[in-house]
């Protein structure tokens, strides 16, 4: 399922609510913006960030397994969406 | 009838169920670690309320993963009853036995509080001793119990009739004010197409029983008999 060997890749993925989703915490964190004045907020979502370190033999190898990481465990596509950006891992 | 409590690390409803089945209904029922990978046995599976896995990532994520879950998977997909109590049902959508998914509740308020539910149908394994319309006071205790589905699942869910309970008054009325986490249609319970396996949020083991403020719970459990035949 995963390779064991190969360079060293940083996986971060970002996973956000669908905008179909209502997202309370957004709401609230926007309303405590408006509150301290900043009046030009028109809305925040809020998310999540992961970072996933992985072996695998290309750049192409690790966006599959990020993505594939991601359809099953990490987003639940039923209300979110992810997205996976792969660099090399320092 | 012999059920079955899965257990997770941070399940908090399993011993409530093993009560309420064991002592109050009176079946044989035992604890099934989520590291077991068999259900031999195992007539109707419960999966309890809790924090699974801490809620760690998406309440129920990682749970579905656990390895006891390969084993209710195809239980469920042999016809087997399963049902999903508040951390429970969680876990059944993830694990994608159970449509839609469930957010954080509307006003961002942890809701531990008595309910009243309507029954909207009765073929499934734990609602066939209820009638259409009954309405159930059971307890709640969720942060994370807002019932969303898109909207094309939404409509699918309704027209087949998988909606089990609703959130509403004590006359069975369902106004905006009973809708206290946001649950999309008033959605308390639902099932799958089979209408084998049912998730809901309102916990009928914890209210199972006259001493502890409420016995409606029991009837849900004691419908479970009628697929094993049993007479209450």
């Amino acid at each position: 399922m995963s390779e064991s060997n190969g360079p060293i890749w940083l996986a971060s993925v970002y996973v956000t609510l669908k905008t179909v989703v209502n997202d309370p915490q957004g709401l609230a964190i926007a309303d405590g913006l408006h509150t301290m004045g900043y009046d030009g907020v028109e809305d925040v979502r809020a998310g999540k960030y992961l970072q996933v370190r992985l072996r695998a033999a290309s750049a192409e190898e690790a966006q599959r397994l990020a993505e594939e990481m991601s359809d099953r465990l990490l987003a639940n596509t039923v209300i979110e969406n992810y997205r996976c950006v792969i660099e090399p891992a320092s | 009838m012999n059920f079955g409590v899965i257990v997770f690390p941070g399940s908090n409803g399993d011993h409530d169920a093993l009560h309420a089945i064991g002592k109050v209904l009176g079946q044989p029922v035992r604890a099934i670690w989520h590291r077991e990978t068999s259900l031999d046995g195992i007539e109707c599976v419960i999966v309890p309320g809790g924090f699974a896995y801490g809620d760690y990532l998406r309440a129920g994520a990682i749970a579905r993963f656990s390895p006891i879950m390969g084993a209710v998977e195809r239980f469920a997909r042999d016809g087997g009853p399963v049902l999903g109590i508040c951390n429970g049902f969680q876990v059944l959508t993830e694990a994608q036995l159970l449509p839609g998914s469930l957010l954080r509740n509307a006003e961002l308020e942890f809701r531990s509080q008595w309910v009243h539910v309507r029954t909207e149908r009765t073929d499934t394994p734990f609602t066939s001793g209820l009638a259409v319309g009954d309405v159930l006071r059971l307890p709640i205790a969720h942060g994370e119990g807002s019932y969303f589905a898109a909207p094309e699942e939404l409509a699918r869910i309704e027209a087949n009739g998988q909606v089990v309970f609703r959130y509403c008054d004590p006359t069975g009325a369902v106004t905006p004010a009973t809708n206290f986490n946001g649950s999309l249609n008033h959605i308390a319970g639902v099932c799958n197409e089979r209408r084998n396996v049912v998730g809901l949020m309102p916990h009928p083991e914890r209210g199972a029983e006259a001493i502890l403020g409420g016995a409606d719970g029991l009837r849900i459990l004691e419908s479970a008999l009628s697929v094993a035949g049993v007479r209450v």
